[in-house]
């Protein structure tokens, strides 16, 4: 199938009856996922948002419930978000992350209502990149330009219009409302040609990396890797993986809401006891667990690399702190080959 | 700036080869184009890594406190006075600090270039004297590297080291100080001024990448991190909050300040920050005539009084 470009506003528009439709938009110097108002709030020719749209099932800030106790008792109202949603035009990388934050919030020991909802009421509509970006790697952690994994329909760009690839159910309900015609050869070997010449040239080698992180701990590269680091949370708060959050009481006596933030282990505060100890006392011990729990840890308990190699954290470090530099310096230096 | 850079090896080789320092601080190029990095140089034979161009916008104050070892750092002007201000909060011990001077023309903004190129992806950049040429798929364009500058170098009137023990070039000329951009501010309206603040700090997500940015913001414990009591709510979707965070930070800052712009060019959301950290600036100018960080005379504006201070309720009846 295919959907022209022009159409692409109304067809937002008409999923605005029955669903909270998310987008990326431009806001000042930046692309953002944001619930659009209008179908032609959309921009969709862009590199990929500053922060993933990671958000829209799991927000930064997450009312959980509110509570009340008063001389009739304690009133506790649970706050779940049922309303159907739509992410169009998010990046494969970023959606490939939302299959791995499925391990975190839905898995054996633990199913958390607050996200299942929303990840089971969201449809996602991906765009697939044409031009990767130079930050970006996702070629190299099991990932591509057009990878499918977790996305409902992928959009294909070939010039004023896209090639539509439905993947699923839910997709296919989607579409419906779409003015959509038949791709003709043409078309398709137009998206063939796109997937093709899609090259993404950032690399990093993980082949092996997980056997050294197994055995590296007290290894004294750790010592100087991150000597720059400001511990700052720009890297966690970019990353469509990190999920790490800290739970709060925002309460006016006892009136008030139970609230989900995201947490940085980037911070001191993160994993600093009761006692006043801490075992990660400085940046070398944080910065280690960051690059641990990706590479590692993540892989160790859902056998999957939490990175999806889309480069947010190398933009937006204010020391450009290059994970791929990083990981090439962990695998040994002959092997660093940033391009 | 190939001079520059060529001196910086030399000095930083030397102080190695000579045992006078364990460490060099300074910048390599980085990983993308208009990036440089901050790194540190512990073999004589590694210094030639160290570059100077108009990328290296850190300030490397920041990587200088309360250390053991001893460090040779070069410094552009904002960074020394960062330095001065330290030294004289006793963060820094001057006679583990070997700081290599380099006169500072300005560093690129990448936000501005980005605007310039409507957020096109660059893919190489090259100085060439006082223009910048930019290369991205299917367009190139040359810019002026003036129009591109921080703001923060824009306005700088310290672009010379203030304190050195060697400089690697002749110092460049000064301009005087002009707060016409905070003057002009302040003219509004409050509710105008309310507005741009909100509209900005909506923005914030509490990435605190300013804070850690900061050379002087160095508290063992922030007030933001605090539980009990909690002087601020945790969530970042609460502007209030975000711009509670950004006051309690910048009057912490109030005569310390040396608007280095080190904040603003971190924050990855493109905050304004300046707009704050320097109405302070400029009200330490001018209500108490004091500068941070500018020579080694001169109390902290916060350490010290005026008798004849026009405002009675510390010294006078």
């Amino acid at each position: 199938m295919i959907i022209t470009k022009k159409d692409i506003p109304s067809f937002l528009d008409s999923l605005r009856n029955n669903y909270q439709v998310f987008a990326p938009v431009k806001q000042d110097n930046y692309t953002t996922f944001k619930a659009i108002n209008s179908g032609s709030d959309a921009v969709l020719d862009y590199g990929n948002s500053k922060i993933p749209p990671k958000g829209i099932l799991f927000p930064q800030t997450e009312e959980l419930f509110r509570y009340k106790v008063d001389e009739k008792g304690t009133h506790l109202e649970e706050t779940i978000d049922k309303e159907q949603k739509v992410v169009f035009g998010i990046r494969p990388c970023d959606a490939k992350s939302i299959a791995l934050l499925d391990n975190v919030f839905n898995n054996n020991k633990y199913k958390d209502p607050y996200y299942l909802t929303r990840r089971e009421n969201t449809v996602l509509v991906g765009l697939g990149c044409n031009e990767p970006q130079n930050t970006c790697f996702c070629t190299s952690v099991d990932g591509g330009p057009f990878d499918t994994t977790n996305l409902d329909i992928l959009l294909v760009d070939i010039g004023d219009k896209f090639v539509v690839e439905v993947l699923t159910d839910k997709g296919k309900d989607l579409i419906k409302a779409a003015n959509c015609s038949d791709a003709s050869d043409s078309d398709k070997e137009a998206a063939s040609k796109a997937k093709a010449d899609a090259n993404v040239t950032g690399k990093v080698n993980i082949d092996g990396l997980k056997e050294k992180l197994d055995n590296n701990f007290y290894d004294e590269i750790w010592d100087y890797i991150s000597e720059k680091c400001l511990g700052c949370a720009a890297c966690t708060y970019s990353c469509p993986t990190c999920h790490c959050f800290d739970i709060v009481d925002e309460a006016e006596d006892c009136d008030g809401c139970r609230v989900r933030n995201w947490d940085s282990c980037m911070f001191p505060l993160f994993t600093l006891h009761g006692s006043g100890h801490n075992p990660r006392p400085s940046g070398k011990e944080r910065f280690r667990n960051r690059v641990m729990h990706k590479f590692k840890y993540f892989v160790d308990v859902n056998n999957a690399t939490a990175c999806v190699g889309c480069g947010r954290c190398i933009q937006n470090c204010p020391v450009n702190l290059d994970i791929r530099e990083v990981l090439a310096d962990i695998q040994g230096s002959e092997a660093r080959s940033v391009s | 700036m190939q001079g520059i850079e060529t001196a910086i090896q030399n000095a930083a080789k030397k102080l190695l080869a000579e045992n006078k320092v364990d460490v060099v601080i300074g910048f390599e190029n980085g990983s993308q184009p208009l990036r440089s990095t901050p790194v540190f140089i512990r073999k004589p034979e590694d210094a030639e890594k160290l570059t100077w161009n108009y990328t290296c916008e850190n300030n490397l104050a920041n990587y200088l406190r309360k250390k053991d070892q001893k460090i040779g750092v070069v410094v552009k002007g904002c960074d020394s006075r960062s330095i001065v201000a330290l030294m004289k909060e006793n963060q820094i011990d001057r006679d583990k600090l070997y700081i290599i001077g380099v006169p500072c023309s300005g560093m690129i903004d990448r936000k501005k270039v980005a605007d310039i190129v409507e957020g096109k992806e660059i893919v190489e950049a090259e100085c060439k004297d006082d223009s910048l040429v930019l290369k991205g798929r299917g367009f190139e364009k040359t810019i002026s590297i003036a129009d591109v500058l921080h703001r923060s170098c824009a306005a700088c009137s310290y672009k010379n080291p203030v304190i050195y023990d060697e400089m690697v070039a002749e110092p460049v000329a000064e301009q005087s100080e002009d707060y016409s951009d905070i003057a002009e501010f302040e003219a509004k309206p409050v509710a105008e001024r309310r507005a741009y603040l909100a509209k900005e700090l909506s923005k914030c997500i509490r990435c605190y990448a300013c804070r850690n940015a900061c050379p002087m913001c160095y508290c063992e414990q922030c007030f933001v991190d605090c539980s009990t009591p909690e002087w601020i709510g945790k969530s970042a979707s609460d502007v209030q909050d975000n711009l509670l965070f950004q006051a309690v930070r910048v009057f912490h800052g109030a005569g310390r300040c040396t608007d280095c712009g080190a904040c603003e060019r971190a924050c990855p959301m493109g905050i304004n920050l300046r707009i704050l950290t320097r109405k302070l600036v400029k009200d330490a100018k001018e209500l108490f005539d004091t500068e941070a960080g500018v020579n080694m005379e001169d109390k902290p504006a916060l350490s010290t009084f005026n008798a004849d201070d026009p405002q009675p309720f510390l010294v006078k009846e």
